[in-house]
């Protein structure tokens, strides 16, 4: 009997999972996934929860119920991987588990102590809050909810991050919020961000960048956060600007999981070296990567990982029957970005070509507009928790091909 | 006449061939940003050019703190306001990734 481990249940290796049980023959292998927690968050949903429009049980289910029957399920702490072993030792029962087959989907995770004085006991979760956990984004709604204005300083720690459009959302929707509230004039909302502008792509980059300036939400660009100094109430940088806070939202450093380090399978952030194309790793020829849990260029992002998915799949059955790998995987991320007031933009972008104004799916004549601000956007990311949920994880069909196309999109 | 004006850079001030990076290149670039090169410098600019071999992808920030053993604070005194971009481009480099 064959053994085909995963690592990691969340968004990348349920569907995996669900692939693999329909492809691998049962008399021949068996299937086995490990994850720590019995919990599925659907963390684009933590985007809504500060703000009311979520409540924390929309966005937990129980990672059993999406997995199939033929898959073993093992609830654990993965404690140290051996690729040169081809096993992994797991925490529970110190038990061992050797594999055929390897994929790699342990996903990305913020670490607050890397910044000093971030996570120091006067503010933390009380005027300084993540909202990349579901915690940090419950707390926060909290305190949202009897807030009176003041300063909201959101800051990103440092690149990468998962899903590099949440921050823009955050601070779009907050800006809805307070208006909503009727306290919009109470509050002056900042973006401190390492990159040199909105966005990381020039082109969305100005265009974020401008609604932004509509919003009067202030951007500092090149602020590469050195601490948190809470007495003072600032967030100072490498080149000693001061930022000052009364409210402190934070997108800490995003790292790949511990185990990966303490493996030594990862880059100086945990990331697994993988190759950008074909997702195997660069160095074992039976392991393979899916999700934010590789260093591969492309955003950190569910739809990224969904679009991973058919060419890891493809390149596993290749090299079972002795066939190289196809370089297929072209960095495609589709990403609606909320802009608040039930309105959204979508943008659509691969390794080469930066997001570009258009329609999407359906060249012509959408219904999602690229690039743009519209309410068919808005209800296409509310829609996404329901797709989620119902075929993204089963690795089902979605209505989009995972290349990047370029029909419908003018340059 | 200077080192200058023989290489070629990009709109963002990025160098487009690495090969044609010399080390004269490299003082003029920084004297223009206002760094007269000390060994501290040279060894970062060392360490990233041999980083990206090949590929002439300049390092990210923690790469260069975690592979040339200096601090970021250090990095930051050294190569004042964004010194992933500058090192890169006193290197040689394209301009690092990291960000997508
Ligand atoms: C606020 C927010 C908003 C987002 N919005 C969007 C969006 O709008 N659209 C979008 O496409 N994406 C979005 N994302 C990103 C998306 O959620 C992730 O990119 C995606 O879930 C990554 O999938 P993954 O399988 O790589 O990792 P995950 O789904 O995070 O799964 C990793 C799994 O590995 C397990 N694990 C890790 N280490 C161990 C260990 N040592 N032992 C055992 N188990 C372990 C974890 O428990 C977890 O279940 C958002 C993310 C956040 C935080």
């Amino acid at each position: 009997m064959k053994t085909f481990l995963i690592l990691g249940a969340g968004t990348g290796g349920t569907m995996v999972a669900n692939k693999m049980a329909e492809i691998l023959d049962m008399q021949e292998w068996r299937i086995v996934i490990v994850d720590q927690d019995e919990t599925h968050y659907y963390q684009p949903g933590f985007l809504f929860i500060p703000f009311g429009m979520y409540s924390p049980a929309d966005v937990v289910k129980p990672k059993r119920n999406f997995l199939p029957p033929q898959v073993d399920i093992i609830f654990s702490e993965i404690e140290l991987i051996e690729p040169e072993k081809n096993r992994i030792k797991l925490s529970r029962d110190k038990k061992t588990i050797n594999y055929d087959y390897l994929v790699i989907a342990t996903g990305s995770h913020i670490h607050p102590e890397e910044t000093p004085g971030l996570t120091d006991e006067a503010g933390w979760l009380k005027s300084i809050f993540p909202f990349y956990n579901l915690d940090g984004a419950t707390k926060l709604g909290s305190f949202l909810k009897f807030w009176k204005g003041g300063r909201l300083v959101l800051n990103i720690a440092e690149m990468p991050i998962k899903c590099p459009v949440a921050p823009l959302e955050f601070l779009f929707l907050a800006d809805w919020f307070f208006h909503e509230r009727g306290i919009r004039d109470k509050v002056d909302i900042t973006f401190t961000t390492p990159l040199p502008g909105a966005f990381t792509k020039p082109r969305a980059s100005s265009i974020l960048g401008d609604m932004l300036q509509d919003k009067n939400i202030n951007l500092v660009p090149d602020f590469n956060i050195m601490e948190v100094d809470q007495e003072k109430q600032v967030i100072r940088s490498y080149d000693e600007v001061e930022v000052p806070y009364d409210l402190l939202v934070t997108i800490p450093t995003n790292m790949g999981a511990e185990v990966i380090g303490k493996s030594g399978m990862g880059d100086e952030l945990h990331f697994v070296p993988t190759n950008k194309h074909t997702l195997q790793s660069d160095k074992w020829e039976n392991v393979w990567v899916i999700g934010d849990a590789g260093n591969v260029p492309a955003s950190k992002a569910g739809s990224v990982a969904h679009f991973m998915l058919d060419v890891v799949i493809e390149n596993i059955q290749r090299h079972m029957e002795g066939l190289d790998p196809l370089p297929k995987f072209d960095g495609h991320a589709n990403c609606y970005i909320e802009s608040g007031f039930e309105k959204g933009v979508l943008i659509d972008f691969n390794y080469d070509v930066e997001p570009l104004p258009g329609k999407f799916p359906l060249p012509g004549f959408g219904p999602f507009s690229l690039l743009k601000e519209s309410h068919a956007n808005h209800w296409g990311k509310m829609m996404f928790r329901w797709m989620y949920w119902n075929i993204l994880l089963k690795g089902g069909e979605m209505p989009f091909e995972s290349q990047m196309s370029m029909a419908g999109k003018w340059e | 006449m200077t080192v200058l004006e023989n290489i070629t850079l990009n709109e963002e001030g990025f160098m487009t061939n690495s090969a044609e990076w010399t080390e004269e290149f490299a003082s003029a670039l920084a004297e223009k940003e206002g760094i007269t090169l000390t060994d501290a410098h040279w060894a970062i600019i060392n360490f990233c050019r041999e980083q990206a071999g090949d590929s002439g992808a300049a390092p990210t920030l923690r790469q260069i703190t975690s592979g040339a053993g200096v601090t970021t604070k250090e990095l930051f005194q050294l190569f004042p306001k964004g010194p992933a971009k500058k090192v890169a481009k006193i290197s040689g480099l394209g301009k690092p990734e990291g960000c997508v």
